[in-house]
């Protein structure tokens, strides 16, 4: 049974912060493609073109007929077949989070894995196997209890590999927004001890904002992305107590590139969202990064929210979309930097957002719920990207499996 | 026997001389290269051989990067005719002894020089963890970076539970080497070991405590391997090689390690040399821990597999025992020299056989058995060998 945890104490300020420390990141080609896909929440394995036998750990040729290996999606049940528990490591990260418990799992897809263990399974167990990203964001087999048990989420060396919100203090940067109220009601749900609620402009009142506020945990601060001193001064403040970091702001504009468009839109698209990325980041990652490994009170990730489209442009939507690849590319640069130091950098993808920006698109669109249960689920799963609904789903599907004919579409 | 095989040609008067044993230290602020040119002065002035008839060069080392035994021949003068770099961890020596014994046997080469060796600074032995193997680095160290001791964990609780196997069993083995040990001048463990303290000492990784580890340290292991011709020019006494086996990668598709590859290929072993299990008078098995030097009695045929740990209660392994086993200490004792460590067991054999082992001389040793075990490059040690050694006269 996993002890349930405790609402972290409150930090004494006396004492040595704990380093963030990452565990070993050293790997080969195809273990960081198999990253990639833990990233996305999938289990897979490599499979044999030729043989169809999966394998692991991640090779470059099938071991039984030397045939090509594609991956692919797996069971994820397995059997513990021996386990032990590590007292005594050399490397920094693990030293710090001893005993560690691994084992040997027998694989439902066939191979036999090296597997970190939650804490409420052992040996002969039948448990499902979770492909996880570790801090470092690589690829981590965990077993997990194949029937949900009390607790569960809050076994310690599962948390390592997620960034459950439970009694996290969390910085939304938006709640002018539907998105950012429904995103920052969703974290305390969540078990999120305070939610940080920006506010650009606190001397114009928005909709929702007397219900919001009034809400337990709810501390409104002022924040505008396209105000470098408005950020500086507010991580002055909070930098050293925000563990997660929720960037709502959106600035979505119809309109094309030769037609409709219109250039201050897209400018101030860019300042906000892009700018306003970047100047976020420089704000909140160096703090964030040093305290990736303190205990319970660790920092564990900034999740940004973005269009799909932003993969693809869009017909109607060029300026909007254009920024949103801008914000994509700036968070795959962030991750890699984060990826050094513990903190896990989370892209939530949206379709078109049912929003007044949206009017003139037809269902299905995104709902402010469905986004929040994207952050929600991304943080607890520790998973770097996540979409938030159907029209997501579908346009990231068919971006990975032919980009240039998707990009054709999404523009026709 | 494989499809193609045919009857193994014997390895006529091949010997081995010039045991040679680098005294270890728990760390050394000296590179792997020190350490295998002081090897190889150690091998000339033992044997009067001089550097120029050194022919064959035959080195095993985790620690010399970037450089590999051609970097080291040219680093420390040798000019050799064949060259060879063992890179087969605790499986090293036999492996290197049985290519050089073909070399000089033919007269590929007349003279190898045999070493292995590592250093051990501050902080190298986390390299060698972190680097050991690309499946290492992919699905082992990154799970709780317990190393060797993790994953060997895991082997030995599976081990000891399929074959009701007790750590008290185990403990037996640790406490009858530490006994040899003490007769050792060069061993690292001064102190005696009781069962008691080896079942009282600190969890590692369970069921793998601490006198279930070796110590890393820095040292090196030479021989020579030549005709038996030439030894006796030289006026040098050499442990004839009866026999031999290799095996890599045995069993792969077995879930759990239970065994290694020596079960493939015992009986070969016992036939090239003409003898039996009960014929050998002293043996070194490799003990990375004292659960696979178990794994090793019943896959060298001593007992049956699952008997290993009745055969453990009603022998005595020490020196003066009924069943001589790592009389050195082994490196359960002695500390693990890294790829040195894969002939701690040879020099000791060579020396018995020879009857020039000292305090550690097992009366009467005419036959000896050596085995060696390594490369855990995921979970499970690949590399097996064995040799069977018998002294001059017989």
């Amino acid at each position: 049974m996993t002890d349930p945890l405790t609402p972290p104490r409150r930090k004494d300020p006396l004492v040595t912060t704990h380093l963030g420390h990452v565990s070993p990141a050293l790997r080969s080609r195809a273990a960081t493609a198999m990253a990639a896909r833990a990233g996305q929440g999938r289990f897979v394995l490599q499979v044999c073109d030729d043989c169809a036998q999966a394998t692991y750990p991640p090779r470059d040729r099938c071991p039984f007929c030397w045939g090509a290996l594609h991956w692919q999606d797996q069971p994820n049940g397995a059997v513990i077949a021996a386990q032990t528990t590590i007292r005594s490591s050399i490397d920094l990260f693990f030293k710090d989070h001893l005993p560690w418990r691994i084992g040997t799992a027998r694989l439902d897809a066939g191979p036999m894995a090296t597997v970190h263990l939650h804490g409420d399974v052992g040996r002969g167990d039948r448990v499902r196997m979770e492909l996880k990203l570790d801090r470092a964001g690589n690829p981590a087999l965990f077993a997990m209890p194949e029937k949900e048990t009390p607790h569960m989420a809050d076994d310690p060396q599962l948390r390592v590999f997620t960034a459950d919100p439970k009694y996290r203090r969390i910085l939304v940067t938006d709640g002018r927004s539907a998105t950012g109220q429904a995103v920052a009601e969703a974290l305390l749900k969540a078990g999120a001890k305070t939610v940080f609620l920006g506010n650009a402009d606190p001397l114009m009142r928005y909709p929702g904002q007397d219900r919001i506020e009034a809400v337990d945990g709810i501390e409104p601060v002022r924040l505008s992305l396209t105000d470098t001193r408005s950020i500086e001064a507010l991580a002055g403040q909070l930098g050293g107590r925000v563990d997660i970091v929720v960037n709502t702001v959106g600035f979505t504009r119809q309109g094309g590139v030769g037609f409709g468009g219109n250039l201050n839109n897209l400018q101030s698209g860019l300042d906000l969202e892009v700018t306003g990325l970047m100047r976020l980041a420089q704000g909140f990652a160096p703090a964030l990064s040093a305290r990736s490994d303190d205990g319970d009170n660790a920092a564990a990730a900034l999740v940004d929210i973005a269009s799909i489209h932003g993969l693809t442009g869009r017909a109607g939507f060029a300026g909007s979309s254009a920024t949103a690849a801008a914000r994509l590319s700036l968070i795959a640069s962030l991750r890699g930097e984060m990826a050094q130091t513990g903190i896990r950098v989370i892209s939530v993808l949206t379709g078109p957002v049912d929003d007044g920006w949206h009017q003139n698109v037809p269902p299905p669109k995104t709902t402010a719920a469905q986004i929040a249960r994207a952050v929600v689920t991304a943080l607890q799963q520790g998973q770097e990207t996540i979409c938030a609904d159907e029209v997501a789903k579908d346009v990231l599907a068919r971006w990975q499996d032919d980009p240039i004919l998707t990009i054709r579409e999404e523009n026709k | 026997m494989g499809k193609f095989s045919t009857v193994r040609q014997p390895y006529d008067n091949v010997v081995i001389t010039t045991p040679v044993t680098l005294p270890y230290v728990r760390f050394s602020d000296q590179s792997a290269h020190w350490w295998i040119g002081r090897a190889l002065r150690a091998l000339v002035d033992g044997s009067g051989i001089a550097a120029r008839d050194i022919d064959g060069f035959c080195l095993s080392s985790f620690t010399t990067a970037p450089d590999t035994a051609i970097g080291l021949a040219e680093h420390l003068g040798l000019s050799v005719r064949w060259l060879d770099h063992v890179p087969l961890g605790g499986a090293s020596g036999i492996t290197g002894i049985r290519r050089a014994a073909r070399a000089v046997q033919s007269g590929d080469c007349d003279v190898v020089a045999c070493i292995g060796a590592d250093t051990n600074q501050r902080g190298s032995f986390g390299n060698t963890l972190a680097n050991f193997s690309r499946f290492s680095q992919d699905a082992v160290y990154p799970y709780g970076a317990g190393g060797t001791n993790a994953s060997f964990a895991l082997i030995a609780r599976n081990y000891m539970e399929t074959f009701n196997v007790s750590r008290e069993d185990l403990g037996r083995i640790a406490v009858a080497q530490r006994s040899n040990a003490l007769k050792n001048p060069h061993a690292l463990m001064k102190d005696p070991l009781t069962l008691d303290q080896y079942m009282n000492a600190r969890p590692i990784a369970d069921p793998i405590h601490l006198f279930d580890c070796v110590m890393p340290c820095a040292g090196a292991e030479a021989v020579l391997v030549m005709r038996q011709d030439t030894a006796r020019a030289c006026g040098l006494a050499g442990a004839k090689l009866r026999s031999s086996i290799e095996r890599h990668n045995a069993r792969s598709i077995d879930p759990m390690q239970t065994s290694g590859g020596w079960v493939e290929d015992a009986g070969e072993l016992y036939s090239m040399a003409g003898v039996r299990p009960d014929d050998i008078d002293v043996v070194q098995t490799y003990d990375d821990y004292p659960v696979i030097c178990m794994m090793q009695l019943e896959d060298l045929g001593f007992c049956k597999k699952g008997e290993g740990a009745e055969f453990v209660r009603s022998h005595d392994l020490r020196i003066e025992g009924d069943f001589p086993h790592n009389t050195s200490g082994g490196q359960l004792s002695c500390g693990q020299a890294g790829a040195g460590g894969s002939y701690l067991g040879l020099t000791e054999a060579v020396r018995q056989v020879l009857g020039t082992a000292g305090d550690t001389q097992v009366k009467g040793a005419g036959l000896a058995l050596v085995s060696g075990f390594g490369m855990m490059t995921y979970t499970k040690g690949l590399s097996s060998g064995a040799v069977i050694l018998s002294g001059d006269g017989a």
